[in-house]
């Protein structure tokens, strides 16, 4: 916020923001185009992850960056995810891949309920360890529920034929799905922060007693977030169980749920681009590691980043080049 | 200018696609080594629970094994890639597609985990390649999770259960009390040691399934003691096992006159229990290194390099991966079903393995072994651990194909 | 044999006594995180990499300078804390001004840092750690054959709960501490180094979860993951009993050692989810704990 700003006519803020939203016309489109010829460049099945974990991400910053809610417990909306959807699509041939996801988008999105009603009252710490205790419940509950494998995990879950006519087999054809979920996720998140919804959601986080005293029901608020957070880490589940062929503990281990935490610090809490950023990076990383020498230190690096971002580096990637920008050419 | 030069060049280009597709078709039809190299994937758990039995030491055994073939067969190298599964079927899996669809990677082995096992195995059997499973116990892994692409080498829960439990009756001890790991492994063990013990005139008098994983066995260790059985089984794996073990030793189990039977136990980690924990255990193991001049020659050269005895899953990773270039050699392609064919069509017998030979629902069968912890006093060094009491002949010890669920098999 | 709801005496008797020193552990824990969570009001996530620590730190001390276990029981916990009192002056301190979450974010990388380095050291497998000779045996309880070292550890656990019991609530110094968690500027204007007992407290509570570390030490092998598991536990504890009061983090640990305990006898497999479940109860019944004050 700059002085002018304040001194110049409303004229000149309306279009100061028409320009902003060009800009970020320009930048989405471009994001668009780098996605579209992406599986051509790269290796469509690691795009593939990226998208899905940077939809996680997104989600979780939703609940984080937004409404101010720090849930240690995401893990347990992602493996319901999967699980339901893989579970679905393994045991009823003709179902069609979509029809899964959406089961487990919807699986997730109840599970949210639940955890929001016993968890919502309470605020930051007490929230994160509750979300944590719940979601560690969860991780036993699927370890002994039938239909999910135990340790072994759900297998062979077949990709399918999109509507029942496009056959997801090949990687490029799998892609494109991911990319018009995570798309539409995207968008509906988009929707969500600019919308007054969002308004109310930020005037929360920034003051909880002045939301109550101007007559919001902050409680409402905050659980509706965190449903939709946790039915779209359902929904980035869904897919990777789709786009992987199976749906395992690991998704539901509470490493998951930190992982999912330093994706969205790492690429700047509150930010809408800042998840996917994170979450490239973060994938991008154990990628490469997985395959050199320095395999083994994977949980250790992930470890200094985390130290990193806490003590120097809290707004993330997108939030500093945002900062730098504001700060260069401003 | 620019249009006049761009017209040939790209002429050029699709000419060079054009001998490109008629050389790989050429390739394709003289079956050749694909790539002009033998391309290994190594996956294993190189970080966590699994880490010591094959990890590591593993991928220095395979890499022994390539550098003992010469490096290169036919002329064409051998490159070996390696990844960490983390016990994770998502990273394996995922791991295996990327060496497929980048590196086009012809074979894979070690494979621990059997979650991971059976999770890549699809993923092999999609892209046809070849799998050499060497750590995994799940006896499902060539049972009703068969495919022509993979081979489990060195041994199952079947074995486990038809060795140590069968020796443990046949030796008194005819009621048991079972300690089970709450997750399919486990309760396959279960099922297989309970059919074993009954069927040799046994008899299951109690047990528990405790979750995965657990640090604290005191309580379980309890039950079993008021439990009056004289065998308490442990159908567990890794940490669990060592942690009942200890916890046992601490609740003076065996000294009042109850006796241990761990149905999978590593060579780490009766090596990480110490012996006055583990004296006296019944096991049954697929290799020893002490058990006669070839292993043992082979582990010292293994210790020199790793500073550690082999389990018998490191061993066998060796093997299978001789067995394997040995057969891309004399089949003269890295085609999967082609290499898979050589395999089967040659006994093994080497310092791993004997009488093994390879079966249509791809379980290597080979000579097992019953062996029992020493007691501190009858070691005579820090690795000295097992004295092998008895072979369990190769078609004896593993589940007879006319029990098999395998598609594979005829029945 | 005398039956309880349908199980031999010796058993239930047993199984109570094992849950107890199972919550003794979580107390200890639970005690360490509300210690620190009194004065600088985060959760300190690498709790159970710190227990890890003090049991590994005693192996180490044995097996390379020959430090026995009773020296162990003294120098581990004051090497840990005092070290963990780095972490605290220049990494936690420079990030206490700002949402207490960062601090749960740090300790959470740190506590990832810790583990994976001992696992690259280490392995998995765990090393053995020997029971002290005086505490080899055990003791025939007429129900039960409690082997000696587990009665010594719940006498220990407890001594050293009343022990920080006694030292927050009735002494100068806890006087300064609680007065510190109610309003630690004003301390500060009373002349009170507020920083330093800052400092010092972190280092106690780390100092607490490696006394456990080098209690647990001969009982479970020691790996570099035995901490992770056990502090997810140890969080449903504290969320059951609140961060209100140091008694209730103690009374809640038994508690729950000993619900747990009881389960095991009567439906082992929900054994882990068990604590999970009492807390749920106790969210929907009472929000802020059994023993914590509403925010």
């Amino acid at each position: 916020m700059s002085d002018s700003q304040v001194v110049g006519a409303p004229g000149i803020a309306a279009k100061r923001e028409r320009r902003a939203g060009q800009r970020r016309a320009i930048l989405y489109i471009a994001l668009i185009a780098v996605g579209l010829v992406a599986p051509f460049l790269a290796y469509p099945v690691f795009l593939m992850k990226i998208l899905c974990f940077a939809l996680f991400a997104c989600a979780f910053n939703l609940l984080l960056g937004y409404a101010g809610l720090l849930s240690f417990g995401h893990a347990a909306f992602l493996a319901s995810g999967g699980y339901v959807t893989g579970y679905l699509l393994a045991s009823y041939p003709g179902l069609t891949p979509e029809l899964g996801v959406l089961a487990g988008t919807l699986a997730a999105t109840l599970l949210g309920c639940l955890f929001g009603v016993l968890s919502i009252r309470r605020q930051g710490i007490y929230f994160a360890m509750v979300t944590l205790a719940l979601a560690q419940l969860m991780f036993f509950v699927f370890i002994q529920a039938p239909f999910t494998g135990g340790e072994d995990g759900l297998h062979g879950v077949p990709r399918g034929e999109l509507f029942g006519l496009i056959s997801l087999q090949s990687n490029l054809a799998m892609y494109y799905f991911v990319f018009a979920v995570f798309l539409l996720g995207f968008a509906l998140i988009q929707r969500t922060v600019h919308s007054p919804f969002g308004q109310v959601l930020k005037a929360i986080r920034e003051n909880e007693p002045r939301a109550v005293s101007l007559g919001y029901n902050v409680d409402a608020y905050k659980l509706l977030a965190f449903v939709l957070s946790a039915g779209l880490a359902g929904l980035a589940g869904a897919t990777k169980t789709v786009v992987f062929q199976l749906a395992s503990l690991t998704d539901a281990h509470w490493h998951m749920s930190g992982e999912v935490i330093l994706m969205t610090l790492l690429g700047g809490v509150g930010t809408l681009l800042g998840p996917l950023a994170g979450a490239s990076l973060v994938v991008s990383l154990q990628h490469l590691l997985a395959q050199s020498p320095l395999g083994n230190w994977v949980s250790v690096i992930l470890g200094a980043i985390f130290v990193l971002c806490v003590m120097s580096f809290r707004s993330g990637i997108v939030g500093e080049l945002a900062t730098l920008y504001r700060k260069n050419f401003k | 200018m620019a249009l006049i030069q761009q017209l040939p060049s790209r002429k050029t280009l699709v000419s060079s696609i054009a001998v490109a597709v008629a050389s790989t078709l050429t390739f394709a039809a003289h079956a050749e080594i694909s790539d002009n190299e033998v391309r290994i994937g190594y996956l294993a758990d190189m970080s966590g629970t699994y880490r010591d039995l094959a990890g590591p030491g593993g991928l220095t055994a395979l890499e022994m094994a390539v550098e003992d073939f010469g490096g290169s067969v036919n002329g064409s190298p051998i490159v070996v890639f390696s990844a960490d599964d983390r016990n994770s079927a998502d990273v394996g899996a995922n791991t295996v597609r990327g060496w497929i669809d980048q590196q086009n990677v012809d074979m894979v082995g070690g494979l621990v985990a059997s979650s991971v096992t059976i999770a890549v195995t699809k993923v092999l059997e999609e892209n046809d390649r070849l799998g050499l499973v060497s750590g995994s116990a799940a006896s499902s892994v060539t049972n009703e999770h068969c495919t022509p692409n993979h081979i489990h080498w060195v041994y199952d829960t079947y074995p486990l259960a038809n060795g140590t439990a069968k020796a443990v009756v046949e030796q008194g001890g005819d009621s048991w009390f079972l300690l089970t790991a709450d997750y399919a492994f486990g309760h396959a063990l279960e099922a297989d040691v309970t059919s074993v013990v009954e069927a040799n005139g046994g008899e299951i008098v109690g047990g528990v399934r405790h979750p995965f994983p657990t640090s604290d066995f005191s309580s379980y260790i309890l039950q079993a003691q008021g439990s009056g059985a004289k065998i308490v089984g442990l159908a567990n794996a890794g940490a669990d096992t060592v942690n009942a073990i200890t916890t046992a030793s601490q609740f003076g189990l065996t000294q009042s006159g109850q006796q241990l039977a761990g149905l999978l136990i590593f060579l780490n980690d009766v090596h990480a229990l110490g012996l006055e924990a583990t004296q006296d255990l019944l096991l049954t193991t697929g290799w020893y290194w002490d058990m006669d001049d070839q292993a043992r020659e082979w582990a010292q050269r293994y210790f020199d390099e790793v500073g550690s005895m082999p389990t018998m899953v490191q061993a066998g990773i060796y093997s299978s991966t001789m067995h394997y270039l040995k057969a891309v050699e004399a089949a003269g392609t890295d085609e999967a079903q082609a290499v898979r064919a050589q395999m089967a069509s040659q006994p093994i017998n080497d310092f791993f393995a004997r009488n093994g030979r390879i079966r249509e629902d791809g379980r290597m069968v080979h000579d097992m072994y019953l062996a029992q912890v020493k007691t501190p006093d009858e070691s005579t060094g820090e690795w000295d651990l097992y004295e092998i009491l008895s072979t369990i002949p190769a078609e004896e010890a593993y589940r007879p194909l006319s029990e098999s669920q395998c598609d594979l098999v005829q029945n | 044999m005398t039956m309880i709801f349908g199980v031999p005496m010796a058993v239930f008797m047993g199984q109570l006594t094992l849950g107890l020193v199972n919550g003794a552990f979580y107390a200890l824990l639970s005690l360490g995180l509300a210690v620190i969570f009194g004065l600088l009001k985060i959760v300190n996530f690498a709790h159970g990499a710190q227990y890890m620590l003090g049991a590994f730190a005693a192996l180490l001390a044995f097996n390379i300078l020959g430090i026995n276990y009773w020296l162990a029981l003294v120098l581990v916990p004051l090497t840990v804390g005092g070290l963990s009192m780095l972490i605290e002056r220049f990494l936690l301190r420079r990030i206490a001004h700002l949402d207490h979450l960062y601090g749960l974010l740090l300790t959470f990388g740190l506590a990832l840092i810790f583990e994976g380095t001992l696992i690259n050291w280490f392995g998995v497998s765990g090393a053995r750690y020997a029971t002290p000779e005086i505490l080899q045996g055990g003791l025939n309880l007429g129900f039960m054959f409690l082997p000696t070292y587990r009665a010594w550890v719940l006498v220990a656990a407890l001594a050293m709960c009343l022990f920080t019991w006694f030292m927050i609530e009735r002494t100068r110094l806890g006087a300064y501490l609680r007065a510190g968690t109610e309003n630690s500027q004003l301390m500060q204007a009373f002349g009170v180094n507020v920083p330093l007992l800052i400092t010092l407290t972190y280092g106690f509570g780390v100092g607490l979860a490696a006394f456990a570390g080098v209690l647990a030490a001969p009982l479970y092998p020691v790996s570099p993951t035995m901490g992770s598991s056990l502090l997810i536990v140890v969080f449903a504890v504290v969320v059951i009993g609140g961060m209100g009061s140091i008694l209730g983090a103690i009374l809640t640990g038994l508690g729950m050692g000993v619900i747990e305990g009881l389960t095991k006898v009567y439906y082992p497999e929900a054994a882990n989810t068990v604590i999970f479940l009492v807390m749920i109860l106790v969210l929907m019944l009472r929000p802020a704990g059994l023993f914590g004050k509403e925010a």
